[in-house]
């Protein structure tokens, strides 16, 4: 089977987000990158899927330079090659999708894997784009994912803990969550494998954003709150307070 | 170009209320744009969603669109946003709408303003707010063409009154075979049963509930008894999912669910900076931890020291009585 895993280079999730100087974009001062949390799940379903039926499982990035870090871990984790496709813009989703889908074009692919949602933009959209864009049937947020005979089925985690079972054609585009799958470490001869791999870095054609941001804020800041009282005594003055000051029950 | 599309989410035969706070969304846009708002159904009911805003009601069913498919919604969605000429093209942010409103936008070769929690017109034109880093910023998003966003729910309030619309049926341009993926079945889960990020209020439990399979038992039943009380749906920490005390669909934080309940409630969370990116979007908080010093204080507006032993169940009791009166 070839398997493209498509992978972000995201702020850890314990970055404080600040705006830029251009209030556009965010402050990078500080901030540290990691895998994006939901693709580790989508490099693990990649090479559980090789190790099952054989194969390449290739990592695609759409990323600046620095992203080759990332990249490696993916391939210390058991991943056999990968593409960067250079560029230190911030895409959205629409963009990023159209500059993977070209160079997934280019290269073998019977399924196609991302995480659902990256933990910065969020948009848990990119997967589903790749997928019309090259015609490919799409399944997000899954939480089982098996290959027989040029068909996966996978379960998707749907409204209030439901389970979707699909039935679909490779070559697929799977989108991952928590719950897949056990995300491994690397291991040592992983890590030798990876240093000693190529990187090709290629400048990547994003096209324009589908959605641009025009100003980037700080949430508003919550109103300072009080302790109403210690223990299980304190239950009745809350409920008294939740109904006749907050008006929420 | 100033008319609204908007895709109602329907279940069991009835508008989602997710669906009908983006239909509301979507008729107060129209307005400010000087536009109408068109109600999209996919189904073969389509309610009286002229008393929830809509000007007009389009309506595309039969046995191609029997079973959810997402490339068939998105094509059907996508037909429609290009023979309405709509400004803006809504859904509502739920695993449905998240999970085909991106292709849909594809289809149109546009972009996505995914979990929006604001909509305004700036310089005639439709602009979007929408938390990203799990509400660690907001970020202000245009469209050079039609604006396509998905709603995060319980943030827009429904519209009453509007049209007596009568529902317009619209053909659907292709047959079951033309479709790449469609449910075959559900396969787990509790039907109708709420998902957090689409609950009015959350109850959520952490590590401080201790194991339900052990010590932390009756934690757990009491928490499931306030949840009940209050018609809320329950949450959960990642440390709590994590230990698979809980399922991941649960899970309230950057890497789970974003969450805007009208009230949560945090029962033994500490409040790591993951967990409040998930939920300090809520109108009201309240906070119950044993640490005076827990970060959890700092976003609630209400606290109460003491352990989850002794407060859960007496807030159970301080409710029914509140409720009952
Ligand atoms: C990449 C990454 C992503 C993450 N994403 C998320 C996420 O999406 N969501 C999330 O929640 N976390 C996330 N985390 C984890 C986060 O950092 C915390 O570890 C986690 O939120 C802690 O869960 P907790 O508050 O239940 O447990 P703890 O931090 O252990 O807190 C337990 C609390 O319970 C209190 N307590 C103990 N006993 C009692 C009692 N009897 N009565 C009352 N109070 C009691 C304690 O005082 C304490 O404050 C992430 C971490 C990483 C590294």
């Amino acid at each position: 089977m070839d398997i493209i895993v498509c992978i972000r280079r995201a702020p850890t999730t314990d970055a404080r987000i600040k705006p830029a100087a251009d209030g556009k974009n965010y402050d990078p001062a500080g901030v540290n990158y990691d895998i994006s949390e939901y693709d580790k799940f989508a490099i693990e379903a990649g090479i559980l899927l090789k190790e099952k039926h054989g194969g390449t499982v290739t990592i695609l990035t759409l990323g600046p330079s620095a992203a080759t870090k990332e990249m490696r871990t993916a391939i210390a984790m058991g991943c056999d090659a990968a593409h960067l496709l250079v560029s230190d813009a911030n895409h959205d989703a629409w963009a990023t999708a159209q500059a993977l889908a070209e160079k997934i074009k280019t290269l073998p692919h019977d399924m196609v894997l991302f995480g659902w949602n990256s933990v910065d933009n969020q948009s848990s959209a990119t997967g589903q784009m790749v997928a019309e864009l090259l015609g490919l049937p799409s399944v997000s947020v899954a939480v089982a994912l098996d290959v027989a005979d040029g068909q996966a089925t996978v379960d998707r985690l749907a409204a209030g803990g439901n389970r979707e079972r699909y039935s679909v054609k490779l070559p697929a585009v799977v989108t991952c969550t928590k719950g897949l799958n056990k995300p491994r470490s690397a291991n040592m001869k992983g890590i030798m494998a990876a240093k000693k791999t190529a990187v090709p870095e290629t400048p990547a054609n994003a096209p324009a954003d589908g959605v641009s941001v025009v100003k980037l804020d700080p949430p508003p800041a919550r109103p300072e709150g009080k302790i109403v009282g210690k223990g299980a005594e304190a239950a009745v003055v809350l409920a008294k307070l939740l109904r006749e000051e907050a008006k929420v029950i | 170009m100033s008319d609204v599309l908007v895709f109602v989410e329907f279940s069991d035969g009835a508008a989602t209320k997710a669906g009908l706070q983006a239909l509301g969304a979507g008729s107060t846009l129209a307005k400010a744009l000087g536009g109408k708002a068109i109600a999209l159904v996919i189904g073969n009911n389509a309610g009286e969603l002229g008393k929830h805003g809509a000007d007009r009601v389009l309506v595309a069913g039969g046995d191609a669109v029997g079973s959810y498919s997402p490339d068939g919604f998105a094509r059907i969605v996508a037909e429609h946003a290009k023979s309405t000429g709509a400004a803006a093209v809504l859904a509502s942010a739920t695993p449905m709408g998240k999970d085909f409103f991106a292709r849909a936008a594809a289809i149109a070769k546009c972009g996505l303003a995914a979990d929006c929690v604001e909509l305004k017109v700036e310089g005639g034109k439709p602009r979007a707010v929408r938390p990203v880093f799990a509400g660690k910023a907001l970020a202000t998003v245009e469209a050079p063409g039609t604006l396509w966003a998905t709603l995060r729910p319980n943030v827009f309030a429904e519209v009453s009154g509007g049209s007596d619309a009568a529902p317009e049926t619209v053909p659907v341009t292709f047959g079951p075979g033309d479709l790449k993926a469609v449910v075959k079945e559900i396969v787990a889960g509790v039907k109708g049963k709420l998902d957090v990020a689409e609950a009015e209020i959350v109850v959520s439990g952490g590590r401080g509930l201790k194991d339900p399979a052990g010590e932390g038992k009756q934690n757990w039943a009491n928490l499931e008894a306030l949840a009940e009380t209050l018609g809320a749906a329950i949450g959960a920490s990642r440390a709590v999912v994590d230990a698979g005390w809980r399922g991941h669909g649960e899970q309230v934080g950057q890497t789970g669910k974003t969450v805007s309940p009208k009230l949560y409630i945090a029962c033994g969370i500490s409040g790591a900076i993951q967990h409040l990116a998930g939920m300090s979007g809520s109108k009201v908080i309240v906070a119950i931890n044993k640490d005076d010093n827990a970060p959890i204080f700092k976003v609630a507006d209400y606290g109460i020291v003491g352990t989850v032993e002794d407060v859960v169940p007496a807030l159970t009791a301080a409710l029914k009585e509140t409720l009952g009166s």
